[in-house]
């Protein structure tokens, strides 16, 4: 590692994530000068301008790629105007324990002057919640299920490569030509599409003054610098910032540069889930790098230089502190940037080439906490790739997780995508499916899938908050049969979802009437084509999708049920709810008989896996191609993150031996402990899952270092990969770690600050994570041979 | 005809990556001629069904001593205690475990069961060149279900390892080698006298049946299972160099190193572990070996 990057890199782990309130200052003075003068998609640009002109610049020591969102690294900002965190949220985040984030009693004060007294009861968060009917509000406190927009910005936002053909200067011709093209006579939204341009125009204005606004900083610290090298850099940094964002980049050092510059514009502008994504990097890069090297401005050190000095910008930039029950279900620092390598090109040829080994180097060697990064294998990637990097999986940082890139150009097909713009999609956040720079695809929220079966059991009340959250469907005990329990289950399922989507849709008109993101707009293709926001239709490619969260828990529950119950009466309904309500105290031969009695998922079992199938049916059925707002459909998405552990706690005990309270399993893979035969039976399950119809499943396998230690155990491990990605697997990623090694690290946290662990689509510090995740990730189930 | 044979199988293992090339299952044998000290799968010693008791998940719900129709299962202060004498392995108690703390290690299966077993994971097999593994105990004990089985893999073109210790009849290791891809053979040491002492059987059929295996042109990986003080001295090592020195068709040796992670199966069987004084080869020693026998121009490698 070059020293420049050791330093910066040992800057980034030693600085403490701290709160910023300089852009809520500066948000909060503009709009109480500015509110009501504009239309709003104007006021946003302007404010974001404002913001750009304003904001602090910072260059560090060593720096090559440059820009903060906050004054300096990892001062992160809040977002009033969507969540206006309350003097006592700051408070708990200054003090808590896990993922903490410094804020003085000074600066609190100011926040509790300047910035709430204004945006109490106008945040976006204040308005939604103002405004939710009663069923929904009560199944959201359930823990039925959670919302993603009512404290940050949709996102899972990620570019393709226009921003290394065009510049903010020819986005802004742009605009202007579909402002000349409007028709004020037939077309009735004209004017308010008039607004948005115009917008989109400011907000192309205010990144280039903020770029513009680097260079200067760049130039006066050069005429001070008296080391000739920093000098020279200092030079080059403000040429580059003279030249992008405002053109585009001819060179790897610019084109790295503009995107990051359209990063901190996009997570300046509003806090989206996800923060920003370059997408396929290495093949955004792979020109410039030839390119330069044919002119022999650049070597592969050099290269790997500038790639590092990224990553670790974008380690710099935590995610927005949460609170509420969002801070429940994703305590974490990351903010989700997860970046695709290989993979195919638009042209349906293999998307590997030398910048892609290049950035495995610097993710073996940086190990950071983010950015995240996974590896696109399609038929055609080539095994040298793979093994590239299984040889960094097995170094256990948590990634690259690994995706099949032929399955995310299916599941896009599906859904009428372009087969091009498919190929050139790819999976951002944790494991979701989108077509990079042309779609919002927006997560709206986790389901909590067995809590169905919970109201299914309970006709329809919650037994934790004893409140009627379903429909009645009557009492179990008269369920002559497993139909009439499965027929319960469909019917509250339906409600639920009903009743989230109904919320979605009316948060989902909030944005795009009162939150929209014009400078987002300005890079996602069609927003100018069509002058429309991000939030109101613009991209091409418009996506809901709703997470179903709990598979494994739910099918294992089915099947105790349908055997243990209805076929072999071993016991009846009244013995089982019963239990269930003692979260099996004093029964727990019961309880044992249903662990190791029933069928479980994960085990290429066909009594189980048939449940699961029908699940994921009704899942789809229900979900699949309910209309959106835009003109577009919900589809079903496979993931939990870490909501798995909050769901858990917001259940009772579930049938298949779960105590109360306990995590539900996680993504689709099995419920912990539940797959008893091996890697290669679990995949066999998970194949029977038609995954094509989702947005994305998550499969954690955890493997013990011992089994990768030589060629051969590395060889085996890709053809698992390969042979899962052949039976249509999306994802897979690998916890390479083992028992003893995090039992220490829960003992003596200072050892392993460093120990990074995949939690969900994402790695964390394991020693990060609070008790409950330490623990779930000890159980996932470990591969152990002798 | 086949659809009759039954074979009697203790242990399946899916995802096996070190009995064989690729990603296999291995399909263990009941049965074993040779009692050795060290054995690994002492649960594929015995022809008969015998239950297994693990007293780790075992909770002392008594629900075992109360269904077992021959009283074989007492209580006593160290836990329950199941009289082999009385026990004729009806598998009641197994049923009837809550906690799974009791199982028989065995299942019989029709060659057409097994089949789809083996089918299951067969994509994995062509993705990393795997196949099936038939081990044991000692798999050609049940020749003719082993060729079966065999050969109905072979009509798949499903790769076949045999793991054998070599101990059978001339005629039973050359049909069963026409439908065998790769042996995977042990020899533990040419002193037949030694042999006979620690493994109960002398190994001359053994030896034999190597060289004629050799000689008609099979294909063969020698496994060595070092066993401290029985077969890693220098005169052991030697005799084992000089066998295999004519042997020139043999290119791949495996030193399976002597481990004690077996120690606990003899627990749960309830029969005395004989190699408890036996402590694992040391590194030095391994790498050393592993050279000696790479000079004769073989690839060795540790473990499978």
């Amino acid at each position: 590692m070059q020293t420049r990057i050791e330093r910066l890199r040992k800057g980034s782990f030693e600085t403490l994530p701290g709160i910023s309130i300089e852009r809520a200052l500066l948000l909060t003075e503009f709009y109480k000068a500015h509110a009501g003068r504009h239309s709003t998609p104007v006021m946003r640009a302007k404010v974001f301008k404002y913001l750009c002109e304003n904001k602090s610049i910072y260059i560090g020591d060593d720096e090559l790629i440059v820009g903060e969102r906050g004054p300096f690294p990892k001062a992160v900002s809040t977002f009033p105007e969507l969540n206006c965190h309350t003097t006592e949220d700051l408070r708990i985040l200054n003090d808590r324990s896990m993922t903490s984030f410094t804020i003085s009693d000074a600066d609190i004060e100011t926040y509790a002057q300047k910035v709430l007294p204004y945006w109490q009861g106008r945040s976006m968060r204040d308005r939604v919640f103002s405004n939710v009917p009663e069923d929904w509000k009560n199944a959201y406190e359930a823990g039925m299920f959670t919302e993603f927009m009512e404290q940050r910005a949709a996102g899972h936002t990620c570019l393709d490569g226009t921003i290394y053909r065009k510049g903010m200067l020819d986005f802004k011709k742009e605009i202007a030509l579909s402002l000349a093209g409007l028709d004020y006579l037939s077309d009735p939204e004209a004017t308010e599409k008039a607004e948005t341009l115009k917008a989109m125009d400011i907000a192309c204005d205010a990144a280039i003054i903020f770029a513009e606004r680097h260079a200067d900083l760049a130039e006066q610290l050069a005429r001070s610098e008296h080391d000739q090298n920093r000098k020279n850099e200092l030079q080059k940094i403000a040429a580059v910032c003279r030249r992008v964002p405002a053109n585009a980049p001819r060179s790897f050092w610019e084109a790295i540069q503009m995107y990051w510059f359209v990063h901190l514009g996009t997570i300046t502008e509003l806090n989206g889930w996800d923060a920003m994504n370059p997408g396929h990097l290495d093949q955004h890069l792979y020109p410039f790098y030839q390119s330069d090297l044919e002119q022999s401005t650049i070597t592969q050190e050099i290269a790997k230089e500038l790639i590092s000095c990224f990553w670790i910008k974008v380690n710099n930039h935590p995610a927005p502190p949460k609170v509420g029950v969002t801070a429940k279900e994703s305590g974490t620092y990351n903010d989700f940037t997860n970046i695709n390598l290989g993979g195919l090109k638009r042209d349906g040829s293999d998307g590997v080439n030398d910048v892609s080994y290049i950035i495995l180097e610097v993710i073996n060697e940086l190990h950071l906490l983010q950015p995240q990064s996974n590896v696109q294998i399609s038929e055609k990637t080539p095994n040298r790739f793979l093994k590239a990097a299984c040889k960094v999986i097995r170094k256990g940082y948590g990634y690259p997780s690994v995706f099949n890139a032929d399955e995310v150009v299916m599941e896009q097909i599906r859904v009428g995508k372009t087969i091009e713009d498919a190929r050139e999609g790819g999976c951002s956040g944790c494991i979701e499916t989108g077509a990079f720079g042309k779609e919002a695809y927006i997560l709206t929220g986790y389901l909590n899938v067995p809590k169905v079966l919970e109201l299914a059991l309970n006709n329809g009340r919650d037994p934790v908050s004893g409140k009627q959250i379903g429909i009645e469907t009557g009492d179990p005990l008269q369920f002559k049969d497993f139909e009439a329990l499965y027929t319960a289950f469909q019917k509250q399922l339906e409600t639920i979802v009903n009743s989230k989507i109904r919320v979605n849709n009316y948060i989902e008109r909030m944005f795009a009437a009162h939150a929209p993101a014009p400078f987002l707009s300005v890079v996602i293709n069609d927003c100018i084509k069509k002058g429309r926001d991000y939030y109101n239709g613009g991209p091409r490619y418009n996506t809901n999708y709703i997470q179903c969260c709990g598979i494994g828990t739910i099918t294992d529950s089915l099947s105790a049920i349908k055997k243990h119950i209805y076929e072999d009466q071993n016991f009846t309904m009244a013995q089982l709810l019963d239990t269930l309500k003692n979260n099996f105290e004093g029964n727990e031969k019961l309880r044992l008989k249903l662990t190791n009695k029933t069928p479980f998922f994960g085990n290429d079992d066909d009594r189980a896996d048939k449940l699961m199938q029908r699940v994921y049916a009704s899942l789809f059925d229900i979900i699949d191609g309910k209309p959106n707002t835009k003109g577009t459909t919900y589809h079903i998405n496979m993931l939990s993150t870490t909501c798995h552990i909050y769901f858990g706690k917001m259940l009772g005990a579930t049938p298949n031996g779960r105590f109360s309270g306990m995590p539900i399993s996680d993504g689709t893979s099995p419920s912990h402990g539940a797959d008893r035969n091996g890697p290669t039976a679990v995949i066999k399950s998970l194949s029977k899952m038609d995954q094509v119809k989702s947005g994305g499943t998550l499969l954690n396998q955890k493997f013990l270092p011992s089994l990768l230690e030589n060629e051969a155990g590395i060889t085996k491990l890709m053809h698992l990969i390969r042979t899962y990605f052949k039976l249509n697997g999306h994802h897979i990623q690998f916890n390479v770690v083992d028992k003893a090694m995090l039992r220490d690290a829960q003992t003596s946290p200072d050892e392993y600050r460093n120990l990074l662990v995949r939690v969900a689509g994402y790695s964390d510090y394991f020693v990060d994570l609070d008790i409950d995740h330490q623990e779930e990730i000890i159980a996932r189930t470990e591969i152990n041979m002798v | 005809m086949t659809a009759l044979i039954k074979g009697k199988i203790f242990d399946i293992k899916k995802y096996a990556i070190h009995d064989g090339p690729g990603i296999r299952t291995t399909v263990f044998l009941k049965d074993c001629p040779l009692y050795c000290w060290w054995c690994h799968n002492p649960d594929g010693l015995y022809k008969a069904p015998k239950v297994v008791y693990d007293a780790h998940p075992c909770i002392g719900c008594g629900d075992c001593l109360e269904t077992c129709p021959a009283g074989a299962i007492s209580s006593s202060s160290s836990g329950l205690v199941t009289d082999n004498q009385l026990c004729a392995a009806c598998g009641q108690c197994v049923d009837i475990c809550s906690a799974s703390a009791r199982q028989i290690a065995e299942q019989v299966l029709t060659i057409s069961q097994l089949m789809d077993i083996i089918h299951q994971d067969i994509l994995f097999y062509d993705e990393s060149g795997g196949g099936v593994t038939f081990s044991g105990g000692e798999p050609l004990l049940q020749a003719e279900f082993l060729i079966e089985a065999l050969s109905a893999c072979g009509q798949r073109e499903i790769h076949r390892v045999v793991d054998t210790s070599g101990y059978a009849s001339k005629t039973t290791i050359e049909k069963v080698a026409k439908h065998t891809d790769l042996f995977l053979y042990d020899l533990k040491c040419i002193d037949s006298q030694r042999h006979r002492q620690y493994t109960g059987v002398s190994n001359k059929i053994i030896l034999d049946n190597l060289v004629s295996l050799h000689d008609s042109g099979a294909n063969v990986i020698v496994r060595i299972p070092l066993i401290p003080g029985f077969n890693d001295d220098a005169e052991s090592i030697s005799l084992i160099h000089g066998f295999l020195r004519p042997l020139v068709g043999i290119h791949e040796i495996h030193i399976l190193p002597y481990h004690e992670y077996q120690k606990n199966k003899y627990c749960k069987l309830g029969i005395p572990y004989l190699a408890g004084h036996v402590s694992p080869p040391t590194q030095a020693y391994l790498f050393n070996l592993v050279k000696a026998f790479e000079k004769d121009g073989c690839q060795v490698s540790l473990g499978g």
